[in-house]
C-alpha cells in the first residue's frame, strides 16, 4: 500500500467577514506517486484548500500534514519539498525568462552551475529555448504558463502543486505542459492539481475528488467515477450530474 | 545569504529596467538641487547684492530727498528709475506701474521733506539748547509741522521677507539722514566753525556689527545657498525612493510573485532584505551624486561650491541611516497599499509634508511654536539636522548620534509594523 503524503483531518476554513465556511470538515489522504484532481464549480474551494497545503492560507480548524509535516512546525521543510504553479503568472514582466528562473531557483537554495543547467534543460524541454534571454512580457499567455510552471519545478518537489495550469493556452502548449507533469510523475512526483478541464482531468488524472461548496462529494478514479454514475459516460457528465448545471457566479 | 544576494540581485534588475523610476531617483533631484539653489541664490542677491529697479517718484526737490535718491542708488540693492518714455513719473503713473507687476517697489517722496524735516529738526535742536539755556530765542510760538509719509507701493505679488528687507533698508536710511540732520543742526548752533573738514560731533557709527561663524579648528565653512541646500535636497531626493520603492511592492503583490515568494521556503525578511540593499545602494549613490554636483557643478553655474569639510566619513554615515529610514517608509507604504494609485500619489504627498514639517523649506526656528513641536517627528528634521551638525557645524559622528539613532529606529519600526501587518492581512 502507497504512503498517504498528504493527510487533511477535518479541515475547515472561514474567511473573516463571511458567515459560511468555504472548506467544511474536509478529510482527504493523498498516496505518494498519484496525480490527484481536485474538481469542483467556481466557488467550490478547490483554491481555497490548494493555498491551505502551500502554507498560503491557515485553516480555520482541523489538521493538515504534509509528508508527515505541519506547516506550524516545519513550514521552511514543507516548502522545500512542494512546488506550487499559481493559477496566475507569478512572474517578473520585465525580467527575461532565465533571469526569472534563476531567482526562482536561488528561492529553493539552487545556485551556481546546477542551477544555470536545470534552468537551461527546462526552457530547451518545453520549447523556450530561443526565448531563454526574452522579457516575460513579449511572451504568449502558453510560453508565459510554460515558464511559470518551470519556475515551480526546478528544485525536483516531492509533491507539485498546479492551480489551473493549462488555463487560457492552446493545444500545443497544453500538450507540451501536460507530457511533462506526466514524466516529473513517472520520476515520483505527486501533483495535486485543479482545472475545469474536465476531458483533460480524465486523461491525466489517477484520482479525483469532486469538490462542492466545501466537501468532497464523490472520489475515486475517474474510471470508477464514471462506472458507479447512472448515465455517465465521462467525467465531465458525472460532474455535472454531482454538481448539478445552476450557475456558480459568486463575488 | 545566497537567496538575499539574488533577492537584491534581481531588485538591481528590476529598478535597473524602469526607466521611469531611474529618472525619479536621479535626475529629478538634479534638477531639482540646481534649481532651488539657482532660486534660492538668486533671491539672496535680490536683496543683497543684484540690482531691482524701482520707481523713484520726487515730490520734494530738494536735499534731502536727493540725499534718498542718492543713497538708493549708491546701495547695491536697487536700480531707480524716474522717468518711462522720457516722462517724469507722477505718483498716479507709479502706483498703476506697480499694480500691474511692470516694478516691484515705487517710492514717493512727499512734497516739503527736505523743508519740514529740517524745520523740524532746527525746533528739536532749539528746544534742547533752550532746555540747557544755550539759545535765548523762546520757542513758545513754534509752527506746528505735519509729520511726512513716504509711501511705498509695492507689487502685491511681492514677498513678505521682500518687503520687510526694503522697508528696513529704507528707514535705515530715513534714520540715517535723519540723524545727519540733527548732528548738523547741532553744529551749526554750538560751533563757530561751519567748516566741514573739522566736526564737532562725530557721525560715524560707534557701534557695528562683525559676522563670525563659529568654528572648531582650522576650517570655517560658510553658510551659503549651497551649503543648506544641497543637505536638504540630498535628504529630500533620499526619500524620494518611497514612491519607486512602494510601488515595487505593491506590484510584486499584483502581478502574484509575492505570492510564489510566500510559497517559497524565503523568509519575507530577506524579500526585504534585497530591497533593503538594493535602495540603500540608491541612496549612497544619490547622496554621492549630490555632493559631486555641489561641489563641481554648482560653482560652473555661478553658485558657492559645496564645502564637504573633512568629516565625510560621518557624512555618508547620516546618508546611510536616513536611506535606511526612508527604505523603512517605503516598505510601509507598499504594504499598507493595495494599488500604485494609492501609493504613488500618498508616497509624493507625504514626503513633500515630511519636508516641510522637516525643515527642507523654512527652516524650523522660524515655524509657529506647534509645527516646531510637530518637526521633531520628521525623519527628514533628523536627517537633515545631522545633516547640517556635519556640513555646517563641523559636527562628527558623535554628535550625529541622536539623529541616526532616531532615524535606525524609525526602519526598524516601520519595517515590523511592515510585517506584522503583512502577517496580520495573510490570516484571512
Amino acid at each position: 500500500m502507497s504512503v498517504p503524503v498528504i493527510h487533511i483531518n477535518n479541515v475547515s476554513k472561514k474567511y473573516k467577514n463571511t458567515d459560511f465556511f468555504s472548506i467544511d470538515q474536509l478529510t482527504l489522504e493523498i498516496e505518494q506517486g498519484e496525480i490527484y484532481g481536485l474538481l469542483g464549480p467556481n466557488g467550490a474551494g478547490k483554491t481555497t484548500l490548494i493555498s491551505m497545503l502551500c502554507g498560503l492560507l491557515k485553516p480555520t480548524s482541523g489538521q493538515l500534514e504534509i509528508n508527515g509535516m505541519s506547516f506550524k512546525k516545519d513550514a521552511k521543510k514543507i516548502k522545500q519539498a512542494i512546488g506550487v504553479v499559481p493559477q496566475e503568472y507569478a512572474l517578473y514582466p520585465t525580467l527575461t525568462a532565465h533571469e526569472n528562473l534563476m531567482y526562482f531557483g536561488a528561492m529553493y537554495g539552487l545556485s551556481g552551475e546546477n542551477l544555470k543547467t536545470k534552468v537551461a534543460e527546462s526552457l530547451a524541454y518545453l520549447g523556450l529555448e530561443k526565448f531563454t534571454h526574452k522579457k516575460i512580457d513579449t511572451f504568449s499567455g502558453g510560453m508565459k504558463r510554460r515558464v511559470n510552471l518551470i519556475a515551480g519545478i526546478l528544485h525536483n518537489p516531492s509533491i507539485l502543486f498546479l492551480d489551473e495550469p493549462t488555463v487560457g493556452v492552446d493545444v500545443q502548449s497544453k500538450n507540451v505542459i501536460i507530457e511533462h507533469l506526466k514524466k516529473l510523475n513517472k520520476n515520483g512526483t505527486t501533483i495535486i492539481y485543479t482545472s475545469h478541464h474536465l476531458t483533460e482531468a480524465q486523461k491525466f488524472c489517477t484520482k479525483v475528488s469532486i469538490i462542492d461548496q466545501g466537501v468532497i462529494i464523490s472520489t475515486g478514479t475517474p474510471a470508477v467515477l464514471i462506472e458507479n454514475t447512472d448515465d455517465a459516460r465521462n467525467l465531465e457528465e458525472v460532474f455535472i450530474k454531482l454538481t448539478g448545471s445552476a450557475l456558480r457566479d459568486y463575488a | 545569504m545566497h537567496k538575499l544576494l539574488s533577492s537584491t540581485y534581481k531588485e538591481i534588475l528590476l529598478l535597473s529596467r524602469d526607466m521611469g523610476g531611474l529618472v525619479i531617483l536621479f535626475v529629478m533631484p538634479l534638477v531639482l538641487i540646481i534649481t532651488i539653489t539657482l532660486i534660492q541664490d538668486g533671491s539672496f542677491k535680490t536683496i543683497n547684492n543684484t540690482k531691482v529697479p524701482i520707481l523713484f517718484v520726487d515730490n520734494d526737490k530738494g536735499d534731502i530727498s536727493d540725499k534718498i535718491f542718492d543713497n538708493l542708488k549708491k546701495s547695491d540693492a536697487f536700480e531707480i528709475v524716474t522717468q518711462q518714455d522720457t516722462i517724469l513719473i507722477t505718483e498716479e503713473s507709479a502706483k498703476a506701474s506697480v499694480l500691474k507687476g511692470k516694478y516691484q517697489l515705487a517710492v514717493v517722496i512727499p512734497k516739503n521733506l527736505s523743508s519740514d524735516l529740517q524745520k523740524k529738526v532746527n525746533q528739536n535742536v532749539s528746544k534742547i539748547l533752550s532746555e540747557f539755556g544755550v539759545e535765548d530765542d523762546t520757542i513758545s510760538n513754534l509752527e506746528p509741522i505735519q509729520a511726512k509719509e513716504i509711501n511705498l507701493y509695492f507689487d502685491p505679488a511681492v514677498q513678505k521677507s521682500f518687503k520687510n528687507a526694503v522697508i528696513n533698508n529704507i528707514d535705515k536710511m530715513i534714520s540715517k539722514i535723519e540723524s545727519k540732520s540733527i548732528y548738523e543742526a547741532f553744529q551749526k548752533e554750538l560751533s563757530d566753525d561751519d567748516s566741514e573738514d573739522n566736526p564737532l560731533l562725530e557721525e560715524s557709527n560707534f557701534v557695528s556689527f562683525k559676522e563670525i561663524n563659529p568654528k572648531e579648528g582650522d576650517v570655517e565653512i560658510i553658510p551659503n545657498s549651497t551649503q543648506h541646500n544641497v543637505p536638504a535636497w540630498t535628504l529630500f531626493a533620499i526619500f524620494f525612493i518611497v514612491i519607486p520603492l512602494s510601488i515595487n511592492i505593491v506590484k510584486e503583490k499584483n502581478q502574484g510573485t509575492f505570492v510564489r515568494l510566500r510559497t517559497n521556503p524565503v523568509s519575507y525578511l530577506t524579500v526585504l532584505g534585497g530591497k533593503t540593499i538594493t535602495y540603500l545602494i540608491v541612496c549612497l549613490l544619490q547622496f554621492l551624486l549630490m555632493l559631486a554636483v555641489g561641489v563641481y557643478v554648482l560653482p560652473y553655474l555661478g553658485l558657492p561650491p559645496l564645502q564637504v569639510g573633512s568629516n565625510f566619513s560621518t557624512l555618508f554615515i547620516v546618508a546611510l541611516f536616513s536611506g535606511l529610514a526612508a527604505i523603512g517608509f517605503g516598505i510601509l507604504l507598499g504594504t499598507l497599499s493595495n494599488t500604485p494609485e494609492q501609493s504613488a500619489p500618498f508616497g509624493a504627498t507625504s514626503v513633500v509634508i515630511l519636508a516641510a514639517i522637516g525643515g527642507v523649506w523654512v527652516p524650523v526656528f522660524l515655524m509657529p511654536k506647534f509645527m516646531q513641536l510637530v518637526s521633531n517627528i520628521s525623519p527628514m528634521n533628523w536627517g537633515l539636522n545631522a545633516f547640517y551638525d556635519v556640513f555646517l557645524r563641523q559636527g562628527g559622528l558623535k554628535e550625529v548620534l541622536p539623529e541616526i539613532g532616531l532615524l535606525l529606529l524609525f526602519f526598524i519600526v516601520t519595517v515590523a509594523i511592515s510585517v506584522v501587518y503583512d502577517k496580520k492581512k495573510r490570516a484571512v
